[in-house]
């Protein structure tokens, strides 16, 4: 079990360092920095203030290993258009995103393990198939139309709830729903995929066998092993959400870490960018960590 | 077991094999629509008219039969868009799964034929891929250098090869170990040979399923960078940045993004019917 963790410890590691590489480069595509955040009218000696102003006189290693080490002590740097520190301008805005993703991954799941324990249940079936309709058209939904379908139905015709804004908690519900929907058809297939395969096992003949209610055998049974990988897979999904929520915040006008990255690009504000994207991997790696030690907690047989 | 198996199999293949050729029959109206558009539009989808902003469709009242789904906020025909659009969103999501395809395949395939150290660095660079967010990723390219179609399609094809990666990879180790290769090894056959000629073509059919799902999924990302404005450049009618020009009309005249939308829902729709049908024929796994 400890060398399990050593191992997926390092690799996060190394995966980490990775992103950090890839995101400094990023920044760096477009060439010349100052000159695109002096803009179009700036002279040259405005240019040469910029660049010295935010070091970019420096060679790119040297700038590179300064950021890496400051990152490596929770400083990522200074924003150029808030000047602010980027820590304290993600740390504001996080409490947004991750309010959106949890309430996207919490409508996901209520809605994907009923509907997959019924298909299982109902295998084969109009219902089953029904489920696996439903799933299909999940996936096919561009999530910033649904957002905004949403938003002429229950903000302005019915005028159910508020179309943007972070005031209260109905302003969550349309955004969370249309994030759900990017989790429900890979969270419904999984579970029931799972409760098919859980109910044609041995344990459950035994189960009937035994004489146990259909209630008990289901939800006892079946589902505690279906749900293992329902599980882990919903803490990746959580990590996919957090980072796909750049779309839907951008829609509902909810000013979290994607709509903050959002303004940043288009201000060339980019050790903000490149901050959000080393935050939001981390994050994706720490979930997958989490699945793959609750998938080892759980189920002695994956610790390889 | 079995006997529910056979009970069973009769109507789910009908009803599959119904939902395989709607996939098929979208897909191939939006080939032709993206093959023949310059043909097909009624007018310019670019022509500008401001006298005749905002016409409604035809189910409407007071509609111009000159303009079938009305036109946008510019005057300019929108189902003469709404099929150039199709031509955008069919030609990004073929690039981009050529590259991604092409990245993916070559990885995976390496990954699983060659198996130890080799296969441990595939495998990394799958991590590493899907920690990445994609949409803030290809947003800040685009943002950085600037909006065209070749950047918006090599971004997004560097970005989505991990899926033909994991099925290459997988399906690849399945085949290494069968006999018809030990035979083509036996027969004394380079790596090349073996990988070209035995390999490939047997994990062929299962790269295919991934390639159709990859297609469509392009296709939605482009739109949703497209609609965050940094995606197709206008004033080309791509489906995603006709809602977000349409966006400011929405509440008064809501078919100006609910045309957009279906025709996006529905060919993505059609792409995903079409690859879960062709999952089903070839019996393939990409399960990832």
């Amino acid at each position: 079990m400890l060398s399990f963790l050593t191992r997926r410890l390092i690799v996060a590691l190394l995966v980490a360092t990775t992103v950090m590489t890839l995101a400094f480069v990023l920044t760096r595509l477009s060439g010349d920095l100052a000159t695109s955040i002096a803009g179009a009218n700036a002279t040259q000696a405005d240019i040469e203030v910029i660049r010295k102003a935010y070091g970019l006189d420096r060679p790119v290693l040297t700038q590179f290993f300064d950021w890496v080490g400051r990152a490596l002590t929770g400083d990522l740097g200074n924003s150029y258009f808030f000047q602010t520190r980027v820590s304290t301008l993600i740390a504001e805005r996080m409490p947004v995103t991750l309010t959106l993703g949890i309430t996207g991954l919490l409508i996901a799941l209520f809605v994907s393990i009923p509907l997959g324990i019924l298909a299982a249940v109902r295998e084969g079936t109009g219902f089953d198939r029904a489920v696996q309709m439903v799933a299909l058209l999940g996936q096919a939904m561009p999530s910033f139309w649904l957002g905004l379908l949403l938003m002429i139905t229950f903000g302005l015709q019915l005028g159910w709830l508020p179309i943007s804004g972070t005031g209260s908690w109905e302003n969550f519900v349309m955004p969370g729903v249309v994030l759900a929907f990017s989790a429900i058809p890979a969270l419904t297939r999984l579970t029931r995929a799972g409760m098919i395969q859980a109910m044609g096992s041995d344990y459950i003949r035994t189960a009937r066998a035994k004489g146990l209610s259909r209630a008990s055998i289901l939800l006892k049974h079946a589902l505690r092993n279906a749900a293992i990988p329902v599980v882990a897979i919903a803490a990746v999904q959580l990590g996919f959400m957090l980072g796909g929520s750049i779309v839907i915040e951008q829609v509902f006008a909810l000013h979290g870490v994607g709509f903050l990255a959002w303004e940043s690009i288009a201000k060339n504000d980019f050790p903000v960018v490149q901050a959000v994207v080393l935050v939001l991997a981390v994050i994706y790696v720490a979930l997958t960590m989490v699945a793959d030690l609750m998938n080892a907690v759980l189920d002695p047989r994956l610790r390889v | 077991m079995s006997a529910a198996v056979t009970v069973n199999a009769g109507p789910k293949r009908g009803w599959k094999s119904l939902s395989t050729w709607i996939g098929a029959v979208i897909v191939g109206a939006a080939m032709i629509c993206a093959i023949a558009a310059p043909l097909l539009v009624p007018h310019d989808p670019f022509a500008q008219d401001l006298a005749k902003r905002l016409q409604v469709p035809f189910w409407m009242e007071g509609t111009d039969p000159a303009h079938l789904l009305g036109t946008d906020q510019l005057g300019r025909d929108y189902l003469s868009r709404l099929i150039w659009g199709c031509r955008i969103s069919m030609l990004i999501g073929v690039t981009v799964t050529v590259v991604s395809g092409l990245i993916g395949i070559t990885i995976g395939v390496l990954g699983g034929f060659f198996g130890g150290r080799i296969d441990d660095a595939v495998l990394f660079a799958i991590t590493t891929r899907l920690s990445i967010p994609v949409v803030l990723v290809a947003l800040a390219v685009v943002g950085l250098l600037g909006t065209s179609m070749t950047l918006l399609v090599l971004t997004l094809g560097l970005l989505l090869w991990d899926r033909f990666a994991v099925v290459a990879r997988s399906t690849t180790m399945q085949v290494r170990n069968l006999d018809f290769v030990a035979a083509a090894w036996c027969a004394g056959c380079s790596r090349f040979r073996v990988l070209s000629r035995e390999v490939l073509p047997n994990i062929a059919s299962h790269l295919v399923v991934v390639a159709t799902l990859e297609i469509a999924l392009a296709i939605l990302l482009e739109a949703t960078l497209s609609f965050l404005g940094l995606g197709v450049p206008p004033p080309l009618p791509s489906w995603g940045l006709m809602i977000a020009e349409a966006k400011d009309y929405m509440f008064f005249s809501p078919w100006v993004i609910v045309i957009p939308g279906v025709a996006l829902f529905t060919l993505v729709l059609g792409i995903n019917l079409l690859g879960d049908g062709l999952r089903d024929l070839f019996g393939a796994r990409t399960d990832t």
